[in-house]
């Protein structure tokens, strides 16, 4: 196998499905960032959330998870909502970091709940092994990821359709710059909260899917992809959904791109070193331009 | 009947000591009302009692023949008073158009006819309506905020200084498109700086001095009385 083809099969192409996850997981965190004003330390367990609700589709149907996920996205929402009315509502009008410790609260009870439900082993949508799809004799491609890559472009381009030309998604945009002037303008908030909640949670719901779909399901998946996530918004520019899109891609190509053997013929870098990519990126932006890429919101 | 009334109201900011005092403003039919005085004076605060953004201590807002006191923003601007803040009055990362149809968020049904009523009045937005708010210069950006607010064909316009920060060439070009909507039926209440120009466009104007009502009278007798002169008109 050529060089060449070692890179795409075993370091583009699993840098671009990681990608594609922190892409959609940072989406709702810096919209969420820019809208609430708080980081939502709850994101990473809505991912598992939505990856367990396709679970149980996939169980009781045999259907494939792609089928399950329209289902994961719209319970979650569901889901978030609920969240919002009952636990994050009532502390609307109190200092922001009072609705980020109810995050963490929240992430915990989520998790918990999961482990109640679904128990503490270690789940997957299929069992066996499905073979890759090889194309011109040598470049290898599970199928899997041409439906997570593929189906990450389309829910892009669904979040730029909501942004740019739904009256909804046009004030989301509009409290994200400037919450006081659109209350002013009359933008009914609390309308905008919701479409918030539920887009975020959808997208969240959808790289869990993808990430119990590409690996395996286990309580903490969510939780542990927190850090790549918050690192992807602030990367774009919080309140920048289509810099978190950049940033998510950035630092899931960045993660794998990094054991490459760019020089010699040793990784560049170990690949337990992998995940301080992220780490390492978000303290540089923080230092070196807080604002993110597109220039987003300072706090 | 009287468009806008405040009548004896005491406010600020949460819980802190009051910033207007007893204070009494009101809008006639038709008319441009200018709201003077010195920096501090309370004259912005004046603008903001009306849409609930602060904790009324005492007194009423009347909008014509109903009480409106301490009603959230979003329902005071859904009864046809729109309001242009003075900083941060448009979305800088919506386009033109854009900020203009969130004028008119509380409208169902299309736009066109309202969005080809403001582009009448700023011809220069049209060809920059696709761009991003926040690239346009001041006096252009004021112009997007102008027209957000008469998207909605208001009942009562407020202008919390409209005219600041711009070149008078810009501030000269305001004050003639006030005037302009005000000729066209709308009530206009503004807070000015520029207190000459604003009180000669104005029907009556008001002096607001550490939040208190200090002189009030039709924008010649202000211009004309030496007290306000030699504060606020520079001798």
């Amino acid at each position: 196998m050529g060089d060449l083809l070692i890179f795409v099969n075993f370091y583009l192409l699993p840098g671009l499905v990681l990608g594609s996850i922190y892409a959609l997981g940072a989406i709702g965190v810096s919209l969420v960032f820019g809208i609430l004003r708080f980081a939502h330390f709850a994101h990473g367990d809505m991912m598992t959330l939505g990856a367990y609700l396709a679970l149980t589709v996939v169980a009781v149907t045999g259907a494939n998870p792609m089928l399950a996920l329209p289902l994961a996205m719209i319970g979650t929402a569901i889901i978030a909502l609920g969240i919002d009315r009952w636990f994050y509502k009532p502390f609307h009008d109190k200092s922001t970091i009072v609705l980020v410790i109810a995050s963490f609260g929240i992430a915990l009870m989520l998790r918990s709940l999961i482990r109640v439900i679904w128990g503490v082993e270690i789940e997957s949508y299929s069992v066996g092994i499905s073979r890759p799809l090889v194309f011109f004799d040598s470049l290898r491609i599970a199928e899997r990821h041409i439906w997570i890559i593929g189906s990450t472009v389309v829910l892009m381009l669904i979040v730029h359709w909501l942004l740019t030309r739904t009256r909804t998604g046009k004030a989301m945009r509009a409290v994200s710059d400037s919450p006081e002037l659109a209350r002013l303008t009359g933008i009914p908030t609390e309308r905008v909260i919701k479409a918030t909640w539920m887009l975020g949670a959808a997208l969240a719901a959808a790289a869990g899917v993808f990430v119990g779909w590409d690996t395996q399901l286990q309580t903490t998946m969510g939780w542990n992809l927190l850090l790549p996530i918050f690192a992807s918004a602030i990367l774009g520019g919080i309140g920048r959904p289509y810099g978190a899109m950049a940033g998510g891609m950035v630092i899931g190509l960045a993660e794998e791109l990094s054991t490459y053997p760019w020089i010699g013929t040793e990784p560049l870098l170990s690949p337990g070193y992998k995940t301080g990519i992220a780490f390492a990126i978000m303290v540089v932006m923080l230092i070196w331009r807080p604002a993110g890429l597109l220039r987003g919101r300072v706090y | 009947m009287t468009v806008l009334t405040l009548r004896g109201v005491t406010a600020g900011y949460g819980d802190d000591a009051p910033i207007l005092h007893d204070v009494s403003l009101d809008l006639q039919p038709g008319e441009v009302v200018a709201i003077i005085g010195p920096n501090g004076a309370g004259k912005s605060t004046a603008m903001k009692a009306v849409f609930g953004l602060l904790h009324l201590h005492g007194g009423q807002v009347w909008l014509g023949d109903e009480e409106i006191t301490g009603e959230p923003p979003e329902r005071v601007v859904a009864r046809g008073v729109c309001f242009v803040p003075q900083t941060e009055n448009v979305f800088p990362n919506l386009t033109v158009q854009e900020n203009l149809e969130m004028g008119a968020y509380i409208l169902t049904g299309p736009l066109d006819d309202r969005l080809d009523h403001v582009y009448g009045l700023f011809p220069p937005l049209l060809e920059k309506r696709n761009q991003a708010a926040g690239t346009l210069s001041g006096g252009q950006r004021q112009m997007v905020a102008l027209g957000r607010a008469l998207m909605l064909d208001p009942k009562v316009l407020m202008l919390d200084e409209p005219t600041a920060g711009l070149s008078p060439a810009y501030a000269q070009q305001i004050f003639e498109l006030i005037g302009r909507i005000n000729g066209a039926g709308t009530p206009i209440m503004m807070v000015e700086q520029n207190a000459r120009q604003a009180l000669s466009v104005a029907h009556r104007g008001y002096v607001l001095v550490d939040g208190r009502n200090r002189h009030q009278g039709t924008g010649a007798d202000l211009i004309a009385d030496p007290e306000v002169a030699r504060m606020f008109l520079g001798g």
